[in-house]
């Protein structure tokens, strides 16, 4: 039987491709499997079984199951960046040069230091956690989390970025088919033949489900021929969709689904440009699950050994992988599907040493000798399973030599997905399992073994019967085809759940929970599923309790006296299995992570060197640096002086534009904004304070009046989105009938500032002369269209950020590259200074102008010292909820400015201000500084911000602290006006 | 979620942003006599039903339409979906 060239175990048959040999290397060890094999296969194959350490114990693990479920065969595959920890060793498709590593051992698998842990395991029972380490509480963090941290886990990242790129797509379809075993390609089948648009997608490689792992026959073909003769026929009809590595790991309303379909990771390398894996979002208008049923052990004292695994997994590996897990095995059963195990590994030469059958009257089918009544109770072998102990019906024990151990408790339909919107299982006393309750997605019904259904007869039936009534659901009329014959055997099973006995029984072999922590949990009143799951973390960690959520409650049933259903169950979430981030994250990652916006001068700009900040999603020039300018502040510095003395320029394209159009255009702004704009004259501006309806400052800007019924409003470039959501929620929901359109213009206009007593001159220069821009013909406030350049359309505001004689003149976008570059021309005479972010927040400091610091989601118009302009003459949002009693406290909190006592201190933003004689702490809290510059013209640095009863304390000093960088200042309390304080320099 | 837009049929509710009760329509009259208590209920006081529930969802990847969608908060199972502007007008809204 062996097969001396690519492993020890090696069996005739199975789906595997010998002529295709891989070579692979586990724990730097090279070994070969075939094409079709797992890394499991492949590993058994080669004779080795021992595959991982457990989480808690670091007990020695082998593979347990033959597909999604596995909890111990957990390894890292790949090299370098591309490393994934916590793989399963029974869903990686074996390529060649694959490189897998085991984890959560040291130094090696074999000689693993922590299985100390193991000897000291009495004080690592269920919830350790909360009992051992109470006491000093500072110790936990530094100390003992560490230490349990270290030796307690799974596998470890990279630490690098992850190379591989992933995608997203959209599909749609009438039925989706999840599984593509006897039952879901029966329904794929039915669906596809009716025309219906089908999409039938299964985690594994090979189409087929069990009928790969199963000797049975399908009509004439055996399983495996019939699933792969029906998966070529779904894959040459154009309305099915047959999606293989592809994993449904949730269910979401309205008919949604996620997938994540594996698209390179079966090959060595991904060919360039290749989405390693896609997260499929599918719109389905039914579906159903055909997920089939995963095979639950049955505990008993040392039943982790490396060898003893599913029943089904260990014919699984004989059938379809041709590897036998040893040359002597035994069975341990509750019902007759194990010894299904018995009869396919006798029939492949491989040594049946017993079956153990936990029912009195088990079936005896030649195979083997049958222990009826009887029960295993232990095992041996350090690394890897040797013997088992064996107490018979009449209470003889006995030694009973076998290197694998094929364990059934029973087989629990794959129900996960229907609780994913809080769908609860019901208990099947016939099958003593878990089937999917009445209430579950909708649109999602269930076939085969996923229903309870576990005869390849009545999964063949019940997936046809399925995809034709869910398609009669949505006038799809499908026919139900005669399905050929199957096996149907009915389901024999008595429930047994754990060997009672001396020494540790695992349930949950991941998180090493034993029979032992439930009764624990049980004896310390922790009876609830929930509270069970979390005092012995059963079912958590990467495998969720697929093999152990079931058993852990029928014992907890058991200690309690109850039926399992009187228990209950826990409900599953999504993902079914463990997803990679980067799925999720798609092509949303480093510079694609989302759009970038850039203003029309940004080409301009970069010519220049300009260093550039993000703005939410967009690039604005922060400053410019100029030669021999060697920190930023020497560049901030010259720009703000130089547009202080002269003139200046800003792409301030960012700001929010709203054109505002209608016969009550100036109405709706009216209500919109505290102030009044109803009577603001055509070509005048104005600026406006926007509240919440709640009375709190939302967004200031400026709104031009171009036209009796037009208006063009500018908003914050933070709150250019909010606003316009905010404006159409007032004009669809609050007044329907108002006669107003408004449409965001923020990308349709280039928008510069140019600023500063030369500012006119620079203007005059392109502005046509049909235009009279003088200050007479044009003062402060005014706006209009005009043209520049020879025609170009353009809109002129007199509007000042900076405090200076000030415009902003906007062109269509298009145009904003070339405008930019003809103001530098135009301006050079004057030595014209382009501008960034920073002097900008310099200039708006100086003056005092509040901006998002200010304007922070807490502010009201009376603290930014505005509270006479909210109008209490007419309705506008906010300003009933404006005039609450603590809203318009005496003692409120009002925008002024400091200036550091000495010069040479730097006000820092976000300190909080004390009085020189109180306490410092937050009883006596005086306010707090929101900005905070150096300003050149003032030689000091100075700040801006909140104080109780600001407006009166002009002249006083006090104290500003900032705990958190350790700074404590004197600042003195001044006009948050630093800078031409009358205003005079805007209109001049 | 998917949204079945009186104008559009149906959409992802990835197209929307969601804002809250439905009865934020009904905007007091700032002129009367308890305006000051009235705006403070519309403000703060909602229901917040297992069950049943309208609420305002805006298209913002769309077409801009604020909807009012009657939506189960259990089950997610939309049963209405109306144009905002409609029910503000059949509630009484006007200019």
């Amino acid at each position: 039987m062996s097969d001396a060239m690519t492993g020890l175990n090696r069996l005739d048959g199975g789906l595997i491709d010998r002529s295709a040999e891989l070579n692979f290397r586990f724990d730097g060890k090279s070994l070969e499997g075939y094409g079709g094999d797992t890394l499991a296969s492949a590993l058994l194959a080669n004779g080795v079984r021992l595959m991982g350490r457990s989480f808690k114990y670091h007990r020695p693990r082998g593979v347990l199951s033959a597909g999604a479920e596995e909890p111990n065969a957990i390894v890292a595959l790949r090299e370098g960046a591309f490393t994934e920890p916590n793989t399963r060793a029974t869903t990686a498709e074996l390529f060649d040069g694959l490189v897998a590593r085991s984890q959560n051992r040291w130094p090696s698998l074999a000689f693993d230091a922590m299985a100390v842990n193991d000897i000291m395991s009495d004080f690592l029972t269920a919830g350790f956690y909360y009992k051992t380490f109470m006491w000093p509480a500072k110790f936990w963090e530094k100390i003992y989390e560490p230490i349990i941290r270290h030796a307690a886990g799974l596998g470890a990242l990279s630490g690098m970025s992850d190379p591989d790129c992933y995608d997203k797509g959209f599909l749609h379809c009438d039925l989706l088919i999840i599984g593509a075993g006897p039952a879901g390609l029966a329904a794929a089948l039915t669906a596809g033949r009716s025309g219906a648009r089908v999409i039938i997608a299964d985690e594994d490689f090979l189409p087929g489900g069990r009928l790969n792992a199963e000797t049975i026959a399908v009509g004439d073909a055996a399983g495996a021929e019939w699933a792969a003769q029906v998966a070529a026929e779904l894959a040459s009809m154009p309305n099915v969709r047959l999606m293989t590595r592809t994993t449904v790991i949730g269910a979401f309303d309205h008919g949604i689904y996620g997938a994540v379909e594996r698209v390179t990771d079966h090959l060595a390398t991904a060919p360039d440009g290749t989405a390693r894996q896609v997260l499929w979002r599918i719109y389905s208008k039914r579906s159903i699950l055909c997920a089939g049923s995963i095979e639950r052990p049955i505990a008993f004292a040392n039943n982790d050994r490396p060898g003893i695994m599913q029943a089904g997994a260990l014919r699984a590996y004989a059938n379809r992988w041709a590897v036998a897990a040893a040359s002597e095995v035994a069975v341990f059963t509750n019902n007759d599907d194990g010894h299904r195990t018995a009869s396919d590994l006798a029939a492949k030469g491989v040594k049946v040493t017993a079956i153990i059958d936990t029912r009195a009257d088990a079936p005896d089918h030649g195979d083997a000798e049958v222990l009826a009544g009887a029960c295993v109770t232990d095992s041996r072998g350090r690394l890897g399973l040797s013997k088992i102990k064996v107490r018979s019906a009449d209470g003889s024990q006995r030694w009973i030599k076998c290197g694998a151990l094929g364990v059934s408790g029973g087989w629990n339909p794959n129900v996960h997905l229907t609780c994913h919107q809080r769908g609860r299982p019901v208990w099947n006393e016939a099958i003593a399992a878990f089937v999917p309750g009445a209430v579950g997605p909708v649109g999602l019904s269930s076939a085969g073994a996923a229903s309870g259904m576990f005869s390849t007869a009545a999964a063949l039936t019940g997936g046809a019967v399925a995809a034709v009534n869910a398609l009669g659901e949505i006038g799809i009329k499908a026919k139900a085809m005669a399905m050929p014959e199957a096996e149907d055997a009915p389901v024999s099973i008595t429930a047994f759940w754990h060997v009672t006995g001396k020494g540790r029984a695992w349930l949950d072999q991941q998180n090493d929970v034993t029979v032992k922590d439930v009764k624990l949990a049980h004896q310390e009143n922790f009876q609830s599923v929930e509270h069970l799951k979390r005092y012995t973390t059963l079912g958590m960690a990467t495998d969720q309790g697929k093999t152990s959520n079931i058993a852990g409650l029928a014992v907890m049933a058991e200690i309690a006296g109850k039926t399992i259903p009187e228990v209950g169950t826990t409900i599953y979430r999504p993902p079914y299995t463990p997803t990679a981030i980067g799925a999720f994250g798609g092509r949303s990652r480093d510079e694609t992570f989302r759009p970038v916006r850039l203003t029309p001068s940004h080409k301009w700009a970069s010519e220049q060197g300009a260093v550039f900040v993000e703005v939410g999603m967009w690039m604005r020039a922060q400053w410019f640096p100029q030669a021999g300018e060697t920190e930023w502040r020497q560049s901030v510095d010259r720009e703000v002086l130089a547009t202080r003395r002269s003139v200046g320029v800003c792409d301030v394209t960012t700001l929010g534009k709203i054109d505002v159009q209608g016969a009550d255009a100036a109405t709706f702004l009216n209500r919109i904004y505290c102030n009044g704009f109803a009577k603001l004259p055509v070509g005048k501006t104005r600026y406006g304070l926007m509240l919440r309806e709640d009375g709190i400052v939302m967004d200031d800007g400026t709104t031009a009046r171009l036209g009796e019924t037009q208006f063009v409003m500018t908003t914050t470039t933070a709150n250019a989105v909010g606003v316009f959501r905010h404006m159409e929620f007032a004009r669809q929901c609050l007044w329907p009938d108002l006669d107003v359109q408004i449409i965001s213009t923020t990308e349709a206009w280039a928008q510069f500032a140019v600023a500063g007593p030369n500012s006119r001159k620079v203007l005059e220069k392109i502005v046509d002369p049909a235009f009279d821009i003088s200050n007479d013909a044009f003062p402060f406030m005014a706006c209009g269209e005009i043209t520049v350049c020879g025609g170009l359309r353009a809109r002129l505001f007199r509007i000042s950020f900076s405090g200076e004689l000030a415009y902003e003149i906007a062109v269509p976008t298009r145009y904003g590259d070339a405008l930019i570059r003809r103001l530098m021309e135009a301006g050079e005479e004057f030595d014209i200074t382009p501008y960034g972010m920073e002097a900008l927040g310099v200039m708006r400091i100086e003056k005092g102008h509040a901006a998002g610091n200010e304007l922070n989601g807490t502010t009201t118009a009376l603290n930014l010292g505005l509270g006479r302009m909210v109008s209490k003459t007419k309705d506008s949002i906010g300003s009933i909820l404006s005039e609450r009693e603590g809203l318009t406290r005496d003692d409120a909190l009002i925008q002024v400015g400091f200036k550091p006592v000495d010069p040479n201190d730097p006000v820092v933003a976000g300190s909080h201000l004390m009085n020189i004689d109180d306490p410092a702490n937050a009883a006596h809290d005086q306010g707090y500084i929101t900005s905070a510059a150096y300003s050149p013209c003032l030689e000091s640095s100075i700040g801006i911000g909140f104080l109780e009863n600001g407006a009166t304390r002009k002249g006083e000093i006090i104290r500003a602290m900032n705990p958190v960088e350790g700074s404590e200042i004197m600042v003195e309390v001044v006009s948050a006006h630093f800078v031409d304080p009358e205003g005079e320099r805007l209109r001049a | 979620m998917i949204i079945h837009h009186p104008l559009l049929g149906p959409r992802d509710s990835a197209e929307f942003t969601y804002l809250g009760d439905a009865n934020l329509i009904d905007r007091p009259d700032w002129q009367d006599k308890k305006a000051a208590d009235k705006f403070y209920e519309y403000q703060y006081l909602r229901n917040n039903p297992a069950g049943e529930h309208q609420e305002l969802w805006y298209h913002e990847a769309g077409d801009r339409s604020w909807l009012v969608v009657t939506r189960n908060t259990v089950t997610h199972e939309i049963t209405k979906v109306e144009l905002a502007r409609d029910v503000a007008r059949a509630r009484g809204r006007s200019k």
